[in-house]
């Protein structure tokens, strides 16, 4: 589409095809993460104003009017900042890890469709895909964690790579149950089957999966309560503790970034992506990308309510947690899903 | 050369280079990075061979799990460099012999008609819409059904067996928490309160 486009333009034509093709391509890839990080800069704003509405406080109301500007001035402030690199460190893996963070947050948007047609690529195990990169951006906290020699930040990383590899296995799980009942691992097709309504959906026939994936979603961004990476009572701030200035800003940035994919992810796969909660013409007219602007809202404003309201997991009972509850939760709920589909309950998990 | 040309190379050198440093390097840490680094290598270049079923999941199973793991037990090592070069001059022929024996083997197999060029057929390139994923789910639930199951079967043995290895009995003296237990306490069992009288001044 936007290479048709691109060659409307008077002179482009002469263009060798590959050029035309790379353009295209580098101006979508622009359009869907500029939004991205807009998002996460105002999704920080967002953040201290909900939780500082839910402790009856005003929140940042300084820079702007009622405070909207607060964002553009953190990120002016921390690119200002100087960039301090401990002694002793590794300084080339210091330097990269807040990039392997943040690029694994980034790619994963190239397969995520925000409607039946805008989406940068339809590969057919796009679902495997988001997972696989999902996991990797713990690296950037496990090299971060290592390479600043510091006590704390490797405490941090430690518990950081426990933490990955117990929640990893139940949302693994989970998504098995929803490959299950789409019998598809495209995540624009997840979606089409789930078209109708609010009930077919696959929140209700797979509701425990659900509060599995969005419960390991909030734990493998290291978000409240399952910040124990972070820690600021016991470990300073854990992997981060050294960083400052825009390292510690991309660290930042991939944090809230994970946070939009995964809510992306739960709205895509458990609440029927850009489908509208009802089958009339009136909210058929809504563009599809509105629905799920609203759906991924939803899931974020959970996420900040969630931090407001829990307090933080004692180690070993985020490890209970991920072991000995979500995964057997998981493990029987996939059981019943492919028992049902061989008999006569198939349709339930349609 | 074609671009795909061009991306084999550039995927085939880091991957040669990363295995390369993964024997060479002398830091533990820095050479499961190295790994991390062949493995992802990998699976892009089987991504390039139309196997994108096995090269996410080679990065999703290996990079993303087994590696974390290995990061997790390297990290923690105290590892004493000096004290790893002593027995270098002691191991160094009994090494030498096994690694030119190896050279030699593959260079055998390797040089022998099996493995020429004109030999081996020359993948088929499939259209855009041939999805690896359900071929290969097609193969084994169907031709490899057995040797798959008894595949996860053994598996499973040897998790069962790993935690059986690694399960100590409860010892006596450590406390552990029960939190069903913790959550159905009330605040009856926890305080309690007592009348009594004021005392007098003295």
């Amino acid at each position: 589409m936007m290479e048709e486009l691109l060659l409307s333009i008077p002179y482009v034509d002469l263009l060798p095809e590959w050029l035309v093709l790379t353009m295209a391509n580098v101006i979508l890839i622009v359009l869907i993460v500029l939004p991205v990080i807009l998002h996460v800069a105002y999704l920080t704003f967002a953040e201290r104003k909900i939780i500082g509405f839910m402790q009856i406080r005003v929140g940042p109301n300084r820079v702007g009017p009622r405070g909207w500007l607060q964002p553009i001035a953190d990120v002016i402030k921390l690119l200002l900042k100087e960039i301090v690199i401990p002694s002793n460190a590794n300084k080339f893996l210091f330097l990269i890890a807040p990039m392997l963070a943040l690029i694994p947050a980034l790619v994963a948007w190239a397969v995520i469709p925000f409607t039946d047609t805008w989406q940068l690529t339809n590969i057919d195990a796009s679902l495997l895909f988001v997972l696989a990169l999902t996991s990797i951006g713990v690296y950037g906290i496990i090299i971060a964690g290592w390479a600043s020699n510091s006590k704390y930040a490797l405490l941090g990383a430690m518990r950081s790579a426990a933490q990955m590899v117990a929640y990893e296995i139940a949302m693994g799980f989970a998504l098995v149950g929803v490959l299950m009942a789409a019998n598809s691992l495209n995540l624009n097709e997840i979606v089409t089957r789930q078209s109708g309504g609010v009930l077919d959906w696959y929140i209700w026939p797979l509701l425990p999966l659900f509060f599995v994936y969005f419960i390991s979603g909030v734990a493998e961004t290291n978000r409240a309560p399952f910040d124990i990476a972070e820690g600021e009572s016991e470990i300073v701030a854990g992997f981060h503790v050294e960083y400052s200035g825009i390292t510690f800003g991309l660290f930042f940035l991939a944090e809230y970034a994970n946070m939009i994919l995964i809510s992306t992810l739960t709205a895509l796969m458990f609440l029927g992506g850009w489908l509208p909660p009802f089958d009339i013409p009136l909210l058929n007219m809504v563009p599809g990308f509105a629905w799920l602007w609203l759906k991924v809202a939803l899931f974020l404003f959970f996420y900040l309510w969630l931090r407001a309201t829990f307090p933080r997991y004692r180690y070993d009972q985020i490890m209970r947690l991920g072991w000995k509850v979500l995964i057997p939760v998981t493990l029987v709920w996939i059981g019943i899903v492919g028992v049902a589909q061989q008999t006569q309950w198939g349709y339930l998990f349609h | 050369m074609t671009f795909t040309h061009a991306l084999f190379y550039l995927f085939g050198g880091i991957l040669l280079f990363a295995a390369a440093m993964v024997v060479t390097i002398r830091h533990p840490v820095k050479s499961a990075l190295f790994l991390v680094l062949a493995f992802f290598s990998a699976a892009c270049l089987w991504v390039m061979m139309e196997a994108e079923f096995l090269g996410i999941a080679l990065v999703l199973v290996y990079v993303g799990a087994v590696m974390v793991l290995f990061l997790f037990v390297v990290m923690m090592l105290d590892v004493d460099l000096a004290k790893m070069r002593e027995g270098f001059g002691e191991y160094l022929p009994m090494g030498g012999i096994v690694a030119v024996l190896l050279v030699l083997e593959m260079v055998i197999v390797l040089s022998s008609d099996m493995f020429s060029p004109q030999n081996m057929p020359v993948p088929l390139e499939h259209a855009a819409d041939y999805s690896n994923t359900h071929a290969l789910g097609m193969l084994i639930y169907t031709a490899y059904v057995y040797p798959f199951e008894i595949a996860a079967v053994i598996l499973l043995v040897a998790i069962v067996a790993a935690i059986t290895l690694t399960l100590r009995a409860r010892r006596k003296h450590i406390k552990y928490q029960n939190p069903s237990e913790q959550i159905k306490v009330r605040r009856e069992d926890r305080v309690r309160l007592v009348q009594m009288k004021s005392e007098k001044r003295s």
